[in-house]
């Protein structure tokens, strides 16, 4: 059994007792526990179901590599699964839960899956759902989709908050190791500024644990003084609980920091996202062990080497009692030792290797008294949720069963993999180290930055220097040649000097035993969380999936939420071997940010709820809150759509809204048209190449409306433009195009026509604009202005400034609603003011504010159109029957020269006319006007489409606008609109102007 | 995600600040132009395996345009340059075949 | 002048520093050519402080005169103030290519005030900037993005730092900086 020692656990602070919930059992653990050493301390090896034979599943490493431990967290609005137990902080109150079983994790259903394993080899789902073709929708899929995915998805809203955070700096170096301390402290000392960020909570890495001395000190001692001559350095900043995600372009890497993963509910963000910007970036993030491929190499109680030794020393915990240690090399001894130093048992240590002479550690090893087994391996592990035992065979043969030993773990070492993730996510490319039987960084061929050099530099045992001393010489140069590329070149202490055992070569067993058979190869596994056993990549290989990309896939090897950081090299060893091809020549997978998983709250940032995006607000939104708005998003704006009275329907509210201003007085917010002013001596000439039509020829004191198109013709926006002085005009845009005309006239000022004399600037936000619209608006207006309003004095298309209830303001006599019609400007901070001051003088003649739907009816029945409806990005002002505001007398504009383009003139476009049902019906929106016959794809022709529809509250009937072939030459004819489901409305082609068609109501 | 200087404000800032705007240096073609090289004009963009230039807009800071001469494989930025030219400037040349003798893009090297 | 409102009147938050709306600004956006002499003179009589350098702002309490681009500035004032600094400014460049216009309520102003590295702290958090105080100061002025929005801002001492942004985002930018402000945020890295 697994349980907590007497002594040990360098973490631990055994006086503080801390209590938690797994599967409803009341646990206890201490202080500086990880939940998955808390949970071996309780015996708790079996901690959940793997992905596709929902076999047992136990804890087999102790830190980010972990692929098995993983549990559902928290609770309500902090439940989130798939969590990691070997680097989850364990704190007073945690409560979580294993996943993928049922009913119980003792007793799974799904285990059934195992014994239909022979059943279910790579490519399984491929090959046997693919017919029949309709069983895919109704029959698998929805079978499928029962049975995918491990934890389930939390159903609460997210109740902490999370935030990003800007950092530059000089040089990060990620990894808070000893490689990482002593880059980061020889970076620092040259006088660079560093951050420093290690993913657990403490630092000194894997040193401690693996021993040795360094300038005479027990590793321990040592990273106490770096740690704290670090702290001391004020360039130098270190934050623990943050992992290097990812690196991208240019020095860019993200740090993932668990601010309040160990004290949930504390004030303050739970993850913020590091956004780092540095010069250099030092990657000394370790190396990761291999496991062996034995059969039965997954049942709980197997375990890396290095886990069993972390968890002994660092939280004083025996993974078993009698622990079995099989090893390609000589770290793993370390682990023999340490746990006979502890009182435990340790029946053999299985070498694959033969040596001529034992190393240093092998001499230890034996001095204690434990019995070495040289060019031996393990046939099967025995035991079904626990090892129980293990058969011994030589790893030369095909794994005849020599002896049988009991014992209730096996700490395994196949070996260790420098941690390239980071190193290789911008393109850093690898190495095949032959001695090591690992990929480090190719160290030539780094990933490069905007100056053209290479802005990753590995260091330590990221860097292949496994040795202690090789580590500490690799990171204390590595961390003085990133400060030196950055210009700071101050004096470094010395690089320190370690003390450590030498270790004989490792030597790469990928298969244990060496010959084993398909029956061994299919308990063999590589990937524990997805299920993929060594069988299975041969399969692959067999089937043709040379590609190890091609391979992965196939298998699902290493696409599991660990990304095979146990998996991926033993893997493509046995697909290189499949293939008969050497290592290198296979390579690996795309290494791809983040590291281990990050939370998706923690990449929006700020970003959720109300900030999740701009919101923008007239100066009256708070009155059209207050009164029933109904809200329709423009862009970023929020706009009344109508206001509903109490009880009232949208549609109601709408007709009510166009009857009332219609006969007697509306009210329309504006403000969020685009006013763009545009001044300068060369004003003129640059509208005229804005805008299709003439607006140099504009007198000032009157409006023009105009039609701007983009370098392919097409139409872009559409306002009225009015001249202030002779140098100075004010574009309204629409709502959506005030900040990308803006964009667009400052574009071709400033990379075509920059020697023109031309200013513009945005003033949408400075006004605030209300439309007063309504055969009684003049009446309003002239009781709240001593200025003459009259038509003579304002004119259609004209404005005035006048002082109106004591603020200065802009009158446009401007109509989008075929009304006697007012736009009126006022400075955004006294916009409520005239608001409410129209409201109350209109209210003796009933003024009703309306929305954006009755504003879109209006011009509707006026035959005006709309940018975003009439156009998407492909109608040219001649499609619009805009001719008129096209001039003809201008040799340039921009999209005139596309629109003599041949398609663009071709008489078979489709053109805008109105349409109105023949039943009085509204035509639904976007709909086709079908035409005679089928196209090549059995569809119905079309020959048009509607682009605007309504029910016209003035007329009684449903109108339309729609581009129509040959339309305007087809007046009157009844054309067919069908709807989805097969009705058909018939329509009649009409002149798309309903209403006044000779404008009198807004020229009174 | 790019880090640019812009040479107009003087700013060195992440690309999220920016906006690119494709190729620099196209020449306008207008009424009057045959159908080809209005064509060459809004279609045909280069897509080079290396040296580039390239428009950008600080649009979240000084507002303003300017060009970027890079190399699309090593991202390497060899300078920024004010919009208002029609060719790239010598100093950015030089620049550029320091790291890349022998570069062309179009009709510059 | 007596109903005019600015974007959040009153609206305040205390958090690891205090953020608060400033209320109406006088702010006029003046194009032209910053190296013009006659220009010059004109801005300092306007803003009550010389042109600044590039990404630069010269401020005291009644006003001053921001860097935006080569040929913008932004020269704060009283708010009653703007139309006549307008117009001060349209007759002394009235013989040469200029645009000054008001834009005092298209804007929002908030200021965050407190401890200098909160301050900065909670910038950093926000904008893609380098706050550490060897990369900006009082007497800097930087244009950048705050989350999805433009914003500008200037620090005119080490533990005040003022934040302009467009008006109909305020609530936004308000909801923004008070989130990057809440209790038990500090960074602790500057």
């Amino acid at each position: 059994m697994s349980t907590r020692l007497a002594n040990g656990g360098r973490f631990l602070d055994r006086a503080r007792a801390l209590e938690f919930r797994f599967n409803g059992k009341r646990l206890t653990g201490y202080e500086g526990d990880t939940l998955a050493s808390a949970l071996l301390a309780n015996d708790q090896m079996l901690v959940g179901r793997s992905f596709k034979y929902h076999r047992p599943r136990g804890i087999v490493a102790s830190g980010a590599e972990e692929p098995n431990a993983l549990v559902g967290m928290g609770e309500g609005g902090r439940f989130e699964p798939n969590q990691r137990t070997t680097t989850t902080e364990l704190f007073d109150g945690l409560t979580c839960a294993s996943q993928n079983h049922w009913p119980s994790l003792d007793f799974d259903v799904g285990a059934i899956n195992t014994k239909l394993g022979r059943f279910l080899p790579a490519g399984f789902y491929y090959k046997m759902f693919i017919h029949p073709r309709p069983f895919w929708k109704h029959v698998y899929e929805p079978f499928i989709r029962k049975s995918a995915g491990l934890g389930k998805a939390p159903t609460e809203r997210d109740v902490d908050t999370y935030e990003h955070f800007y950092a530059h700096v000089d040089v990060l170096v990620v990894g808070g190791g000893v490689a990482g301390l002593l880059a980061a402290r020889s970076a620092g000392q040259s006088g660079a500024t560093v951050l420093l960020i290690e993913q657990t909570p403490q630092w000194g890495g894997r040193a401690p644990v693996d021993g040795g001395a360094v300038d005479g000190k027990p590793v321990d001692k040592f990273v106490e003084e770096v740690t704290a001559e670090l702290d001391a350095m004020p360039n130098v900043t270190m934050r623990s609980r943050t992992m290097g995600a990812g690196v991208y372009d240019h020095g860019y890497a993200l740090g993932y920091e668990r601010v309040a993963d160990h004290r949930p509910g504390a004030a303050g963000p739970r993850h913020r996202l590091w956004r780092i910007r540095a010069g250099r970036i030092i990657t000394a993030t370790g190396a990761i062990e291999r496991p062996l491929s034995f059969a039965g190499n997954d049942i709980p109680g197997v375990m890396l080497a290095s886990a069993v030794r972390d968890f002994a020393v660092n939280y004083g915990v025996s993974v078993g009692d009698r622990t079995v240690v099989v090893t390609n090399n000589d770290d793993a001894y370390r682990t023999a030792i340490i746990l006979k130093e502890q009182g435990l048992d340790v029946p053999v240590i299985l070498d694959a290797r033969v040596l001529p002479q034992d190393s240093a550690l092998m001499a230890e090893a034996k001095a204690l008294g434990i019995r070495v087994m040289m060019g031996h391996a393990i046939s099967s592990v025995k035991g079904g949720k626990r090892v129980t035992g293990v058969e011994i065979c030589s790893q030369a043969g095909e794994g005849a069963v020599l002896e049988t030993v009991d014992c209730d773990a096996v700490a395994m070492s196949g070996g260790w993999s420098p941690v390239v993730h980071l190193w290789s996510h911008c393109g850093g490319k690898l190495t095949w180290d032959e001695a090591q039987a690992c990929f480090r960084p190719d160290v030539d061929n780094p990933p490069t930055g905007a100056d053209g050099e290479g802005f990753v530099i590995p260091a330590g045992a990221a860097n292949g220097a496994l040795r202690l001393g090789d580590v500490l010489a690799d990171a204390h140069a590595a961390g003085a040649a990133a400060a030196r590329a950055m210009g700071a070149e101050r004096k470094t202490s010395d690089a320190p000097q370690a003390e450590a055992q030498d270790e004989a070569p490792m030597a790469p067993v990928w298969m244990m035993p060496n010959g084993a058979g398909y029956k061994k190869r299919a308990k063999a596994w590589l990937d524990y969380q997805n299920d993929v056993k060594v069988s299975d990549v041969r399969l692959a290989a067999q089937e043709g999936y040379q590609s190890v990309e091609h391979a992965k896939r196939y298998t699902t090897l290493g696409m599991a939420t660990d990304q095979g950081k146990l998996s991926n090299i033993n893997g493509l060893a046995i697909l290189s071997d499949a293939l008969n091809q050497p290592i290198p020549q296979t390579g690996t997978t795309t290494f791809r940010p983040p590291y281990t998983p990050i939370s998706l709250a923690s990449i929006a940032g700020e970003a959720r709820a109300e900030r999740f995006q701009p919101l923008r607000r007239t100066p009256m939104y708070d009155w059209h809150a207050e009164h029933g708005a109904y809200w329709e998003p423009v862009g970023q704006w929020r706009r009344p759509y109508c206001y509903r009275k109490p009880g009232e329907s949208i549609e109601d509210a709408v007709q009510r809204e166009v009857k009332a201003t219609r006969e007697s007085l509306g009210l329309l917010d504006a403000s969020t048209l685009g006013k763009l002013m545009v001044k300068g001596p060369d004003a003129g000439k640059f509208l005229d190449m804005l805008y299709t039509n003439m607006m140099s020829s504009l007198k000032p004191g009157r409006c023009r409306y105009g039609l701007m198109c983009n370098e392919n013709g097409f139409l872009i926006d559409d306002g009225v433009v009015a001249r202030i002085d002779e140098d100075t005009f004010l574009c309204h845009t629409t709502t959506g195009g005030a900040e990308s005309i803006h964009g667009h006239m400052e574009e071709w000022l400033q990379t075509e026509w920059w020697d023109w004399d031309v200013y513009v600037a945005n003033l949408t936000e400075q006004y605030a604009q209300i439309g007063l619209v309504g055969p009684k608006a003049r009446e309003v207006l002239a009781a709240l202005t001593a200025s003459d309003v009259s038509a003579e004095a304002l004119p259609f298309m004209a404005w005035t400034d006048i002082t109106l209830g004591g603020m200065q303001a802009r009158i446009y006599r401007i109509s989008f609603s075929g009304e006697l019609s007012y736009e009126i400007a006022v400075k955004a901070s006294e916009g409520r003011a005239l608001w409410d001051l129209l409201l109350a003088t209109g209210d003796a003649h009933g003024v009703t504010p309306y929305g954006t739907e009755a504003l879109h009816i209006m011009r509707a029945e006026k035959g005006f159109i709309m940018i975003g409806d009439e156009t998407d990005g492909t109608v040219i002002p001649q499609d619009l029957g805009l001719n008129w505001a096209i001039s003809k007398k201008k040799e340039d504009y921009l999209g005139k020269r596309a629109q003599a383009r041949s398609h663009m003139t071709d008489p078979n476009r489709w053109k805008l006319v109105g349409l109105e049902t023949t039943d009085g019906s509204t035509l639904p929106d976007g709909a086709y006007i079908s035409a005679e016959g089928e196209n090549a794809n059995g569809q119905r022709n079309v020959q048009g489409r509607v682009t605007s529809t309504y029910h016209s509250p003035t007329l009684g009937k449903g109108i339309a606008m729609a581009l129509v072939l040959h339309g305007p030459d087809r007046m009157g004819e009844v054309v067919e609109v069908p709807h989805i489901g097969g009705k058909i409305t018939k329509a009649k082609i009409v002149d798309p102007v309903f209403f006044d068609k000779d404008g009198e109501k807004q020229n009174v | 995600m790019l880090i640019l200087t812009c040479p107009c404000c003087g700013v060195t800032a992440e690309e999220t600040e920016f906006h690119g705007g494709g190729e620099a240096h196209l020449k306008r073609f207008g009424p009057g132009s045959s159908d080809e090289d209005f064509h060459d004009y809004l279609f045909s963009k280069v897509n080079p395996k290396g040296v580039h230039l390239e428009r950008w807009r600080h649009n979240y800071g000084c507002g303003k345009w300017f060009h970027a001469a890079r190399d699309t494989v090593t991202l390497e930025v060899y300078g920024t340059y004010p919009a208002q030219t029609t060719e790239p400037p010598q100093d950015i040349r030089d620049a550029i075949t320091a790291k890349r003798p022998g570069w062309s893009w179009r009709e510059f090297s | 002048m007596s109903d005019a409102a600015s974007a959040l009147p009153g609206a305040e938050f205390s958090g690891i520093v205090k953020v608060r709306e400033a209320g109406l600004q006088g702010m006029i956006t003046l194009r032209g050519d910053l190296a013009d002499a006659t220009l010059k003179k004109a801005v300092a009589k306007a803003g009550g402080q010389d042109m600044p350098g590039q990404r630069k702002a010269n401020m005291d309490e009644q006003g001053g005169v921001a860097w935006m681009s080569p040929d913008e500035l932004l020269i704060l004032t009283p708010y009653d103030e703007v139309e006549a600094r307008i117009g001060d400014l349209a007759k002394a460049l009235a013989k040469q290519p200029h645009m000054a216009v008001n834009v005092s309520d298209a804007r929002a102003l908030f200021e965050l005030s407190g401890e200098g590295a909160r301050v900065r702290e909670v910038i950093a958090k926000l904008c893609p900037v380098d706050m550490s105080a060897d990369a900006f100061g009082p007497g800097d002025f930087r244009r950048t993005r705050m989350a999805q929005v433009p914003a500008a801002f200037w620090m005119s001492d080490e533990g005040t730092l003022r934040i302009v942004c467009f008006r109909s985002v305020a609530q936004y930018a308000f909801d923004l900086l008070r989130g990057a402000a809440a209790k038990g945020g500090a960074v602790d890295y500057f």
